[in-house]
């Protein structure tokens, strides 16, 4: 059987949105991965914990708090502490432009702001994994 | 241990993952679930080990609360008994246009995430139709060997016919919720007949009297329920015993989403452990797993051994043969088997 590309979907923080997540997981689900969706208010350690038990491939952070300066960056750290260091970490919601930079330097490979058609996060999942 | 890279080969990764390594674990149930030569050698390797957990399996429709009442179950478990770790195979369907899979389950099990001494793993049917992943079995070997003494199994929103459980579990825990099903639906219901404990979730909810009596009622009726018709073959599901000695399924209420009723629910699973224990439908039920499991990895790897032996290219010819109604493939079978 062929590798599934598998990818956490969280919430870290602790706004009550989570449209843009489902629609991202849905986009995901119907270009063929398996979504692992984890619900609403999760902290870092709670998000690197899952991406280990579920061993995906890519961990999904949505985030309109305004708190992704903070939260962002220590959920990467949460991961490499537990040994993942080749989990993609990619991020949306409402992110300043200005922030994008940080963002990367920390470790997040890519950032999607509001509006970003869904088509675009496929594409880049698909270029990182290789995988049709 | 964190910093190191996972190795490739399966021996190294089954040594790290039954040593603890929670990393090592995760992946060696990755290599199980895509199947192949290499799950095989990890199978194999592992086997001696399996055999020491308590499996229970839960299921039933959608929207009755199995993912909750599974988090609860372990929360009761740790909590009483701290020695006892944990494990969770919660399988959602695979759509069957994209090959993709939401996979929704660990919402309901928020309250858990923390405990070192639980461990989830989300599942994707990947198209088997029996409520379980083809893998499921599997991986529930994989979370036995690793240590884990108690493993749960939450199945597909089932309804009538995905009972794979029942041949997987010790005990199957069937999940109903009042308004859900009429007393019809519960006659037509196959999934009610696998049933060792059913359980009446949401029990804080208007009908409840008339879901436990519709389930009395159907008890009663059922009483031999011991063959059923099941991927093209009579199975026997729950072997008969005789006269009273024989288990009764208890109907227990809970409302899960406020801890209620997991005492009782907590106290048939022992109850009906010890009868497993004590009766020779326990063994038989064992003896019947290890038939089952035999036949499906035998027919797997004779599959597998026709293919190897095929040449391709014929293969696809007799299929194109066949696609043109030149050839039927009764006959065809014969010719590539003789």
């Amino acid at each position: 059987m062929e590798k599934k590309i598998r990818i956490l979907i969280a919430k870290p923080g602790l706004d009550g949105h989570d449209r843009g997540a489902k629609v991202i997981a849905r986009a995901l689900r119907d270009a063929g991965m398996e979504i692992i969706y984890t619900g609403l208010r999760q902290t870092p350690e709670m998000i690197a914990e899952a991406a280990l038990q579920e061993d995906v491939d890519a961990v999904g952070l949505s985030i309109l708090s305004g708190a992704h300066l903070t939260l962002l960056p220590r959920v990467v750290a949460c991961l490499r502490e537990k040994g993942l260091d080749d989990v993609l970490v990619f991020a949306g919601g409402i992110i300043p432009d200005e922030d994008v930079a940080p963002l990367k330097e920390a470790g997040v490979a890519a950032v999607f702001g509001p509006g970003t058609n869904t088509d675009a996060v496929v594409e880049f999942i698909r270029g990182q994994f290789q995988t049709a | 241990m964190v910093n190191s890279k996972l190795p490739d080969a399966i021996p190294a990764l089954v040594d790290r993952a039954v040593q603890g390594d929670r990393r090592a674990l995760s992946r060696l149930i990755s290599r199980v679930e895509e199947g192949g030569l290499a799950a095989w050698s990890a199978l194999s390797l592992i086997y001696p080990r399996t055999g020491q957990a308590q499996i229970l399996g839960v299921t039933g429709a959608p929207g009755t609360g199995k993912s909750t009442l599974v988090s609860e179950m372990a929360k009761y478990t740790r909590r009483h008994h701290p020695e006892v770790t944990v494990g969770i195979v919660a399988v959602d369907p695979t759509s069957p246009f994209s090959g993709g899979a939401v996979l929704g389950d660990r919402i309901r099990m928020r309250d858990l995430s923390g405990d070192a001494g639980v461990f989830i793993r989300s599942m994707a049917t990947r198209g088997s139709l029996g409520g379980l992943a083809r893998a499921t079995t599997d991986v529930v070997k994989v979370l036995d060997a690793a240590g884990f003494q108690l493993i749960l199994i939450e199945t597909v929103g089932a309804g009538q016919s995905e009972i794979d459980i029942a041949r997987t579990v010790d005990t199957v825990i069937v999940v109903e919720a009042p308004g859900l099903g009429d007393e019809v639906q519960a006659i037509k219901a196959g999934i009610l007949e696998i049933a060792d404990i059913l359980v009446v979730n949401k029990a804080d909810r208007d009908g409840v009297q008339s879901t436990v009596n519709a389930l009395h009622a159907m008890i009663d009726l059922g009483k031999s329920p011991s063959t059923v018709l099941h991927h093209g073959r009579l199975t026997t599901i729950q072997p008969a015993s005789t006269g009273e000695e024989r288990w009764r399924p208890p109907i227990v209420k809970t409302i899960a989403s406020e801890s209620k009723g997991l005492e009782d629910l907590m106290e048939a699973i022992a109850q009906h452990r010890a009868y497993l224990g004590e009766h020779p439908e326990g063994q038989q039920r064992g003896r019947m797993r290890a038939a089952l499991e035999l036949e499906t990895i035998l027919r797997e790897a004779l599959f597998n051994r026709l293919l190897q032996a095929t040449n391709v290219a014929q293969l696809e010819l007799v299929v194109d043969r066949i696609a043109a109604r030149e050839l039927d493939p009764y006959s065809a079978a014969e010719q590539l088997l003789a």
